[in-house]
C-alpha cells in the first residue's frame, strides 16, 4: 500500500502557511511582551523594596550566625548540652501556650458560630432576596478584608491589653473567612431534600435543620478545624500587639537577643502547630471520608 | 387517575393524607420491626456527639472564665469601638504630604508581596519536585523535604520578619525575605501535591520513547503542572498583598508601619483612609489576577 499525502494547490497552501506563521508570530510576541512586563515589574519591585544584594551577601553570614546563636545558651554552650537551662521557662511558656490555644479555640468557635448563622442568608439557593444576600455578603467581606492583627491592634486600644482583643480579632476575621466558605458549601447542596421538606409546609428553620444541615455539617466541621489550625498560628503572634498569648514573650526574647529563649519558644510553637496539624488532618479525613 | 388533590382551601375533599397516616399508624409495629435502626432513640453516634458537645462547651465556658471576659468589660469596649467608628468619618489622609507618604508605602507593600512571592516560587519549585513521591521515590528524601517545608511554614510571617529585621536591618528588604521564607513552605507543599496528582501517562510516554528521567519531568510533568503553579502563585501574590500590609508592624517596611502608627496615635480618620486604600488595592489585584489566571489556564466556566 502506498501512502499518499494529499497536497493542496500551492496558492491555497501558501495562504494557509502564511496565516500559520502569523499566528505563531503573534503568540510569540505576546509571550515576549508578557515576559518583558514581568521583568519590568520585578525590577521596579526590587527598586521599591530597596533590595540590596550587596547587603544581603554581606549579612547572609549574619543570618547563618543568627541561626548558630539560636542554638547556643547564654554561657556559650550548645543548647542540647543542658535542656534544663534551655527550657528554663518551660512552665511559664506552657501556660502562655495554653492561653494561646484557648484564644485560638474561642476565636474559632465564636467565628464559626457567627459564620454558621450568616452563611444561610448569604447563600443564593436559600435566600432569594437579593437585598438580604447583598448585606450578608458585604458584611462577611468586611470581616475578612483586614488581617486579624489589625483588628487586634484596634481592639487592644478599645478593650485594653490582654487576651480578649485577640479572641475578638480572630472571631471577626474567622467569621468572614468561614462565612464565605460555609455559604459556598450551602450553595452546592442537593436541593431535592429542601423541596421535600418545604413541601410538607415546614418553616425556614425546619428546612435548614432537616434538609440542609445533614448535607453540610461535615464540610462545616472540616473547614472549622482548618480554621482552628490557622488561628493557632495567628494567636501565636497576637502578643506582638499586646493581645495575649505566647507572642509577647517571643517578641521580648527576639528584641532583647535572648537567643536560646527564642529557639526554645519557637520549637514549642512549631511542635504545637505540628501536633494540631496532624490531629485535625486525621479528623478531617475521617469526616470527609477521604483516605489520608 | 381521578384521585382528588386536596388543597388547603377546599373543604369537601376526602383528605387522602390522613388515611395515609392511619395506615402508617396501623402498620407501625411492622415498620418498627423492619427498620429497627431508624427507630432507636439512643444511638452510639448520638451519645458520642452529646459527649463531644459537652466537652467542647465546657472548654468554651472555661476559656471565657479563664481569659477574664466580663459583661461590663465587653460593654465598655464596645462603647469605645463605637466612638472610634464615629471618629473615623470622614476618612482622610490629612495633608497632601501624608497622602504621598501613604501611596509610596502602598507601592512598597505591593512590591514586597510581588518580589517575595516570586522568590518563594523559585525556591519552592525544586523542593516541590523533591517532596513529590512520584518524582523522587526515596522515602528519606521525601520525609526530610516534607518536614523542612512544614517547619518553614510553621513559623509565622511576622516572626520571619522579626528575624530578618535582625539580619538585614529595618526596611522593606526584610519584608521581602520574610514573605519569601514563609511562602516557600506553603508553595512547596502545594507544588508537590500538584505534581503528585499529575497523570502518569505522559511520563510513561516520554520514557518509552527513550527519554531520560529529567526529560520525563520536563516534557511529561511540567506542562501538566505549570498552569496550576501559575494560578497558585497568583493567588499567593494576592493574599500576600494583604499580609504584607501587616509586616510593617514589626518594622519590615510597607504600609503596616503607618497603619499601626496611626492606630496607636488614635488618628482614626487616617486609619479609615488607609484601610480603604488597602482594600481598593487588594480589589484591583484580585481582578487583575483573576483575568491573568483565566488567561493562563484557559477560559473555564465560573461557578457562581
Amino acid at each position: 500500500m502506498t501512502a499518499s499525502v494529499p497536497t493542496l494547490p500551492p496558492a491555497q497552501s501558501q495562504a494557509l502557511a502564511l496565516r500559520y506563521d502569523r499566528e505563531v508570530a503573534t503568540r510569540r510576541r505576546r509571550v515576549l511582551l508578557g515576559i518583558a512586563i514581568f521583568i519590568a515589574a520585578m525590577a521596579t519591585s526590587g527598586w521599591m523594596t530597596e533590595v540590596d544584594l550587596g547587603k544581603l551577601f554581606q549579612n547572609i553570614g549574619a543570618f547563618g550566625s543568627y541561626i548558630v546563636r539560636l542554638a547556643h545558651l547564654a554561657n556559650g554552650e550548645p543548647v542540647w548540652t543542658d535542656f534544663g537551662e534551655w527550657f528554663w521557662g518551660l512552665h511559664k511558656w506552657t501556660v502562655l501556650l495554653g492561653e494561646t490555644l484557648i484564644i485560638a479555640y474561642l476565636g474559632t468557635a465564636l467565628g464559626a458560630i457567627c459564620a454558621f448563622v450568616l452563611s444561610f442568608p448569604a447563600a443564593i439557593n436559600l435566600t432569594p432576596s437579593p437585598r438580604v444576600r447583598f448585606v450578608a455578603r458585604r458584611f462577611l467581606e468586611f470581616c475578612r478584608s483586614v488581617p486579624e492583627i489589625v483588628f487586634a491592634l484596634v481592639f487592644v486600644i478599645a478593650f485594653g491589653l490582654g487576651p480578649i482583643p485577640g479572641v475578638l480579632a480572630l472571631a471577626i476575621h474567622g467569621t468572614g473567612a468561614l462565612g464565605k466558605l460555609f455559604s459556598e458549601i450551602v450553595e452546592n447542596i442537593d436541593m431535592a431534600p429542601v423541596e421535600g421538606i418545604r413541601a410538607t409546609g415546614a418553616g425556614r428553620v425546619a428546612v435548614i435543620r432537616f434538609a440542609v444541615l445533614p448535607q453540610v455539617l461535615s464540610g462545616f466541621v472540616s473547614y472549622t478545624l482548618l480554621r482552628f489550625e490557622i488561628n493557632v498560628r495567628g494567636a501565636a503572634v497576637m502578643g506582638f500587639v499586646g493581645a495575649g498569648g505566647i507572642g509577647q514573650d517571643l517578641l521580648e526574647a527576639i528584641r532583647k537577643f535572648y537567643y536560646s529563649d527564642v529557639s526554645a519558644i519557637l520549637i514549642l510553637i512549631i511542635v504545637t502547630v505540628m501536633v494540631i496539624d496532624i490531629v485535625t488532618e486525621r479528623i478531617r479525613h475521617a469526616l470527609t471520608g477521604t483516605p489520608s | 387517575m381521578n384521585a382528588p388533590i386536596s388543597l388547603p382551601g377546599s373543604a369537601r375533599a376526602p383528605r387522602p393524607v390522613s388515611r395515609l397516616r392511619e395506615d402508617a399508624l396501623r402498620e407501625l409495629p411492622q415498620l418498627r420491626a423492619r427498620h429497627a435502626d431508624a427507630f432507636r432513640r439512643v444511638t452510639r453516634n448520638g451519645v458520642l456527639g452529646l459527649m463531644l458537645t459537652v466537652v467542647l462547651l465546657t472548654i468554651f465556658i472555661y476559656g471565657f472564665a479563664a481569659l477574664g471576659f466580663s459583661f461590663a468589660k465587653m460593654l465598655a469596649g464596645l462603647d469605645q469601638l463605637g466612638t472610634f467608628v464615629v471618629l473615623m468619618w470622614p476618612p482622610t489622609p490629612g495633608t497632601m504630604r501624608r497622602l504621598f507618604l501613604f501611596l509610596h508605602a502602598l507601592g512598597e507593600t505591593v512590591a514586597i508581596a510581588a518580589l517575595g512571592t516570586m522568590l518563594a516560587a523559585c525556591i519552592a519549585l525544586p523542593f516541590g519536585f523533591l517532596a513529590a513521591k512520584n518524582v523522587v521515590a526515596n522515602r528519606i528524601v521525601h520525609f526530610l523535604s516534607r518536614r523542612m517545608l512544614d517547619t518553614v511554614r510553621g513559623v509565622d510571617t511576622l516572626i520571619w520578619a522579626l528575624l530578618w529585621v535582625n539580619v538585614v536591618g529595618l526596611g522593606p528588604f526584610a519584608g521581602v525575605l520574610a514573605i519569601m521564607c514563609s511562602d516557600t513552605g506553603a508553595l512547596g507543599k502545594l507544588f508537590s501535591e500538584a505534581i503528585e496528582t499529575a497523570s502518569r501517562r505522559p511520563v510513561e510516554g516520554v520514557m518509552s520513547a527513550g527519554g531520560s528521567r529529567l526529560a520525563a519531568v520536563r516534557f511529561g510533568i511540567l506542562p501538566q503542572v505549570l498552569p496550576v503553579f501559575a494560578s497558585q502563585v497568583l493567588y499567593f501574590f494576592e493574599s500576600n498583598t494583604r499580609s504584607a500590609t501587616i509586616i510593617g508592624i514589626v518594622g519590615a517596611g510597607g504600609i503596616g508601619l503607618h497603619l499601626s502608627e496611626q492606630i496607636r496615635t488614635l488618628e482614626w480618620q487616617h486609619v479609615a483612609f488607609l484601610v480603604i486604600l488597602i482594600l481598593a488595592t487588594v480589589a484591583v489585584i484580585d481582578t487583575l489576577s483573576t483575568r491573568l489566571r483565566s488567561a493562563i489556564i484557559g477560559a473555564r466556566p465560573t461557578v457562581v
